[in-house]
């Protein structure tokens, strides 16, 4: 069966917006922070399905800075284990309920768990609990929002972090130009399990709630990588959280789609870019505001930004090419 | 006591999927380790031939079997793991987590000496280095001990004046691997011993909006920390009267400490696990020697039965320390340190004898207990309060 992903229009949202929100005002999230816009949306378009929501999150800026004791901005079942762990500790809440419902200990109810985890709990060391999980078929949402680095410790790079950004551990010297490394693939390598599997923007928010709603409904494990801003870390002021996050998708540095085995389709703008090459930004459009790629402007790290742009190039055709088939 | 007892041959290992089955946890999440290999195996046995209905997370990694643990007994699940040595090792965060979070977890411990060199053999030390994770644990000498530990360490843990977690350990291959005789118990008993209700007070449910695990600053991350110590001093009274119902409905003796010709000895071992019961028979040899000598087994090691054990030691002049277990640049052995805060300034008080042994599955033969007896009546002998030596190795 075609995985199909839900209309949701603009009247959708407005009605949306009415629900009593699971993720709360109260939070310390920097101001701009994608992480609380995208837990927002996340979390809404959770709840517009019905069913009660259960949140496992892992450790990181989300996590820290929405339960400190004793207050919380979560209203919803909410559990945060270690930083590596999310998506275990999930297992363990879905099997519990799966033997104590089996045994009469408890009443028969469809939850939708959703998991969230950083750039650092899941492209590094939350990577084989993550697989693991999945691989045992539980059925949850995993979220994850890279916003490019541990941003919750200070700004260290991370499996997310995209080549040439200037971090705290892969600062822009004078003869490394910041990280050398591309991006895992992260996406790819969970869709790789044979389960649902999206990438989505807080920037366009009902292209990400209907993926939400998708990715819960589907029965068993699914998989979604949210780009989420961090103006501290990615370095441009607070008000530009939302801007910088529709360039990373102009510039097809972050393509919005989704994949379910044999099937890439892209969405939204994505779509559009791939029938309509002309509207593509240059990928320079998406690292001028941030200062973690200032540096790469300077006449000695030119060769730097072109082979950045030539990746980019082949990482989107080849995804062009994978949704063309279809 | 009440029913008709039912003998089976068992490993440890056996003995302990066994007494799991009759608990019938509702989550088990396990990572195969050898020396504990068997204990999932058999129980995976029971859920694939439907003899409990277990949830079975066959999990990729230790860490995640624990994190798992921990999100399924915060959902209100009765829950239960294995693991040894590296595995234990690899699940230590995540233990600091079940006791912080106060999730009554019961975790069977085939305990296995740590890498590096590798080896598979019996030792201590994995589990006495977890003495400060806030989990109760127990020692078993043997697989009979280990099936009684298995279905009392639940009734512990899930005590409400508690809901600590609880490890129990067996060396590894000396009692998980050895056949003996176990008592069974039947399921009635089992059932009628532990409450059928689940009782964590809170839960994550759907129907409870609570959130577990928050970030606990220097404002209240102390108090947290203080109402696990009280749990942990409850844990005691609670383990000793528990103790005494397993007793009672299983007639076999179950205490905190075991006592062996202590009444009138001068000189005695102090053990923990499958030590013990070599322990006693050099006792009964040195006693038709007309030596008077006794033996101390301790079950309970956290909490650590201080006052039992100045009871049982008082007036004894000398004691050896037999422990499996290694620790390096320490100024005694890992329960010989305990001993001696015990013990420190009482009256009465014996001169304590530290000997690490047994390291890697070495086995520490009746003859070489003996000698230790002789060494420690000579160190009392020349005026020595407490020594440290490593014994039964090629120099």
């Amino acid at each position: 069966m075609k995985l199909q992903l839900p209309k949701v229009s603009v009247k959708d949202l407005q009605e949306w917006s009415k629900l009593e929100e699971v993720f709360t005002s109260g939070h310390r999230l920097c101001a701009g922070c994608g992480a609380g816009i995208m837990a927002r949306q996340v979390t809404l378009a959770a709840k517009a399905l019905g069913d009660p929501c259960m949140i496992v999150n892992a450790t990181g800026c989300l996590e820290v800075a929405s339960t400190i004791y004793p207050y919380t901005a979560w209203n919803a079942p909410w559990l945060h284990n270690a930083f590596e762990n999310a998506a275990a500790t999930a297992s363990g809440a879905i099997e519990a309920m799966n033997a104590m419902q089996r045994k009469g200990l408890m009443r028969e109810k469809h939850v939708n768990m959703i998991v969230f985890g950083g750039d650092g709990g899941t492209y590094d060391i939350g990577l084989q609990s993550l697989s693991g999980a999945i691989e045992r078929g539980h059925d949850f949402l995993y979220v994850c929002y890279n916003n490019g680095a541990y941003m919750n410790t200070g700004i260290q790079r991370s499996g997310g972090t995209p080549q040439g950004a200037a971090t705290t551990t892969t600062p822009a010297g004078t003869v490394i130009p910041g990280k050398i490394q591309w991006q895992k693939p992260l996406a790819e390598i969970m869709a790789g399990h044979d389960i649902p599997t999206f990438t989505a923007s807080p920037a366009y928010p009902r292209d990400l709630m209907a993926k939400v709603q998708a990715g819960l409904q589907h029965e068993g494990p699914a998989f979604m990588l949210v780009d989420s801003s961090c103006n501290l870390g990615q370095r441009y002021p607070p008000d530009q959280a939302i801007e910088v996050s529709k360039l990373a998708v102009k510039s097809c540095f972050f393509p919005l789609y989704y994949t379910c085995k044999d099937e890439w389709i892209l969405t939204g703008i994505s779509a559009r870019i791939a029938k309509d090459p002309e509207r593509k930004l240059p990928v320079d459009d998406y690292l001028k505001p941030q200062g973690r790629f200032r540096h790469l402007f300077k006449p000695e790290w030119k060769k730097k930004m072109i082979q950045i742009q030539d990746e980019v190039d082949e990482k989107w055709n080849r995804l062009v090419r994978k949704a063309s088939l279809h | 006591m009440s029913g008709i007892r039912e003998v089976k041959g068992m490993t440890g290992d056996e003995a302990i999927a066994n007494a799991a089955k009759l608990v019938n946890p509702d989550v088990v999440a396990a990572y195969p380790i050898t020396p504990q290999t068997i204990i999932v195996e058999h129980f995976s046995d029971f859920v694939s031939n439907g003899e409990v209905d277990t949830s079975y997370i066959p999990v990729e990694s230790e860490h995640s079997a624990m994190s798992a643990c921990v999100g399924a007994s915060l959902t209100g699940a009765r829950v239960f793991t294995a693991s040894a040595s590296a595995g234990l090792a690899l699940m230590y965060e995540i233990l600091y987590v079940a006791s912080g979070l106060r999730c009554p977890i019961v975790l069977a411990v085939a305990n296995r000496a740590f890498s590096a060199p590798i080896n598979i053999h019996g030792e201590c030390t994995d589990q006495m280095v977890c003495r400060d994770a806030s989990w109760l644990s127990l020692f078993g000498e043997s697989a009979q001990e280990a099936y009684d530990e298995t279905i009392l360490s639940f009734k512990i843990a899930e005590h409400p004046d508690v809901m600590l977690p609880t490890m129990f350990g067996v060396e590894g291959f000396i009692v998980t691997h050895a056949l003996e005789r176990v008592e069974s118990l039947s399921k009635q008993q089992v059932e009628d011993f532990l409450p059928e209700s689940r009782v964590a007070k809170y839960r994550f449910t759907p129907d409870e909006i609570m959130s577990f695990g928050s970030l606990v600053l220097q404002d209240y991350y102390m108090e947290i920390k203080r109402q696990q110590e009280e749990a942990m001093l409850n844990a005691y009274d609670v383990t000793k009267k528990v103790m005494e119902e397993f007793t009672e409905m299983s007639g076999r003796k179950m205490e905190v400490i075991e006592e062996y010709k202590l009444e009138d000895a001068e000189y005695a071992f102090i053990s923990y696990g499958a030590t013990a019961g070599n322990a006693k028979a050099v006792v009964d040899r040195l006693r038709s020697k007309g030596e008077k000598a006794g033996a101390l087994k301790l079950r309970l090691y956290r909490p650590f039965p201080s006052l039992d054990i100045q009871e049982a030691l008082s007036g004894i002049k000398a004691v050896s320390i037999l422990d499996r277990s290694a620790t390096f640049g320490s100024p005694g052995t890992i329960l010989q340190s305990d001993l001696s805060t015990a013990l420190y300034g009482k009256e009465n008080v014996p001169t304590l004898h530290g000997y690490i042994n047994g390291l890697g599955g070495r086995v520490l033969t009746l003859p070489e207990i003996e000698e230790i007896y002789q060494k420690t009546k000579d160190y009392h002998d020349v005026g020595m309060t407490t020594t440290l030596d490593w014994v039964g190795y090629r120099s």
